[in-house]
């Protein structure tokens, strides 16, 4: 336990001390901030419409803001995960430093865990900056807490199993930039395999359909917790992260 | 302390080690010496459990490397050939951190910083980021990181592999000084370098080990038939080449006399000895007795590099 967060600590640290966590909050912020305008802008505008025609249509913030806010999140998430995996373990590769780690009496899952906790955190703090952008409708409305709370989990869970495929990728290679092109690869496959069901009743498509994480979200931004995708999200992140302990075992027969 | 035996590893394509054996006493400095590309890497991360061996054990204090790597990993310290620092950290944030990785922990933890730092000369250095770094500081703190939980064993790849001659000899000083509480093996393709630091020396050849002895009997083994390089002038302008290598092929023990170089001021000779004869003596004697100026005498070759050269070159007999 000690150990992982050692090593959280350290990625942490090498996050906040280099350029990088910078850029991905800053890119982030401004477009989550543009479509967070958007969006409000859109609500208001059909606000003054509904009491022009006299119509009573009830408005709602969470339905109509929060909701389809989240789910863009999501998909903004889905670019943003592949740079702050990429480097992971690339960079250890790399310069070297696996030696280190490998050779210190701390447990491959030990360190594992502990960077994509790190990853998990730096995620969050994109988050964060959702949340200020949540807090005006707070200030000026009254939307309710709970299905944005529930939400967060979701984007919490969904990220999680990304970061955990990322963090594997990450082990594959000494280079940055394939480990990361390769994350991003998988990450917009996750995204589209939605699709198929669009068009295709058969089998495969619920399964590939199924696999993709984006279905499993739409419970999340709705506000309600399904077991289901609960499942989903963790066994994902479990198969992520054990697919990352097996690639450094192999490490120590291959390299 | 450590046992090697009969340990090979192999690439897809190619035998990196190849059935190696050897073991090592506690307290001992050991040199690992070889060609570039002979396998020393390997056989060290094969010690510090960063590869496994694909057949053959070894053990470090008791402990199998396979059965047991965590126990091995707490008890060794391991600065690989480029030190494994992180440029973005501060010295010293650096070596807390390893410090914690090896399991050290509040006061102790601040302690061993700051008594490897002064150890390993780098306490001038400790806020500055490791990125910025000349080389010779890098490698001190790769030394520093190795010894900073107090390991019973140091593996130390190359330790003085770019660093120029006045850090050179620091490192060294600094490796012969944590001899006895540590056994220490070090690699290394510079010869001097064993001679000054190691007690015991391995040698190693395209995987295989040639030769394992200690450095006193390799240097003894070398001496057995050396070439010496002799340099002979005469008061009166040059002496007569003939004469002079009449003169030295007449001393028993001598098999061969070349005269090789011919200056000003004297004549170079080579001379051969035969196995297990120390002419030196009569060499200088027979000199001076014939009214010549003896200017230089020594042996063509250092020691070790001889019977490194026979050891590892191509024609030479893989024992």
């Amino acid at each position: 336990m000690r150990n992982i967060w050692t090593i959280c600590s350290k990625e942490l640290r090498s996050y906040f001390v280099s350029p990088i966590a910078y850029l991905l909050l800053t890119m982030f912020a401004l477009i989550f901030g543009f479509f967070f305008w958007n969006a409000l802008g859109y609500f208001v505008i059909a606000g003054l419409e509904m009491q022009m025609r006299g119509q009573n249509f009830p408005m709602n913030v969470n339905e109509q803001i929060i909701r389809p806010l989240l789910s863009n999140a999501s998909v903004v998430g889905l670019f943003f995960i592949p740079m702050i995996t990429m480097r992971l373990f690339a960079e250890e590769k790399r310069s070297g430093t696996i030696e280190l780690l490998a050779t210190s009496p701390v447990h491959d899952i030990e360190v594992i865990v502990g960077k994509w906790l790190a990853a998990m955190i730096l995620y969050a703090c994109l988050l964060f900056f959702t949340a200020i952008n949540f807090a005006f409708l707070f200030r000026y409305g009254h939307p309710d807490w709970k299905p944005l709370a529930v939400g967060y989990l979701g984007l919490l869970l969904q990220a999680g199993t990304l970061l955990a495929l990322g963090t594997f990728i990450s082990t594959l290679t000494k280079n940055q930039i394939i480990a990361g092109a390769a994350t991003f690869g998988v990450c917009l496959l996750l995204w589209v395999l939605e699709w198929t069901s669009g068009y295709e009743s058969a089998t495969w498509a619920h399964v590939l359909a199924y696999l993709s994480v984006i279905t499993h979200f739409e419970s999340f931004a709705k506000g309600v917790i399904e077991v289901k995708d609960v499942i989903f999200y963790l066994s994902g992140i479990f198969l992520g992260l054990f697919f990352t302990a097996r690639s450094m075992e192999s490490l120590r027969w291959r390299s | 302390m450590i046992i090697v035996k009969d340990v090979t590893k192999r690439y897809a394509r190619a035998v990196a080690v190849d059935h190696i054996s050897f073991s090592v006493e506690k307290g001992q400095i050991v040199g690992f010496l070889g060609p570039n590309g002979a396998g020393k890497t390997t056989t060290m991360r094969i010690l510090t459990c960063f590869l496994s061996p694909s057949a053959g054990t070894a053990s470090v204090a008791g402990f199998d490397v396979l059965e047991q790597p965590f126990e091995v990993k707490k008890r060794i310290g391991y600065l690989p050939e480029t030190p494994p620092l992180y440029p973005e950290m501060e010295t010293a944030e650096y070596l807390r951190f390893v410090g914690k990785l090896k399991g050290l922990s509040g006061t102790e933890l601040e302690k061993r910083v700051n008594y490897v730092c002064e150890r390993c000369f780098v306490a001038d250095v400790k806020n500055k980021l490791l990125g910025k770094l000349s080389k010779g500081y890098r490698q001190r703190v790769g030394l520093a990181q190795a010894i900073i939980h107090n390991p019973d064993v140091l593996i130390l790849d190359e330790p003085t592999a770019g660093l120029d001659p006045k850090q050179i000899n620091e490192t060294r000083d600094l490796i012969k000084g944590l001899a006895g509480d540590h056994t220490i093996i070090l690699s290394t393709h510079i010869l001097p370098e064993v001679e000054q630091t190691c007690e015991q020396v391995l040698i190693i050849n395209k995987g295989k080990l040639v030769a394992t002895d200690s450095v006193r009997n390799l240097q003894a083994r070398a001496r057995d038939a050396e070439t010496l390089l002799l340099e002979v002038a005469a008061r009166d302008g040059e002496p007569d080449p003939l004469l002079v290598q009449q003169k030295l092929e007449a001393i028993p023990g001598v098999s061969g006399v070349v005269c090789t170089d011919r200056k000003d001021v004297g004549l170079t000779f080579e001379v051969q000895s035969q196995r297990g004869q120390l002419v030196r003596g009569d060499l200088a004697r027979a000199v001076v007795a014939s009214g010549w100026d003896l200017c230089e005498l020594r042996p063509a070759a250092r020691s070790l590099e001889e019977i490194f050269l026979q050891l590892t070159g191509s024609e030479a007999p893989q024992s």
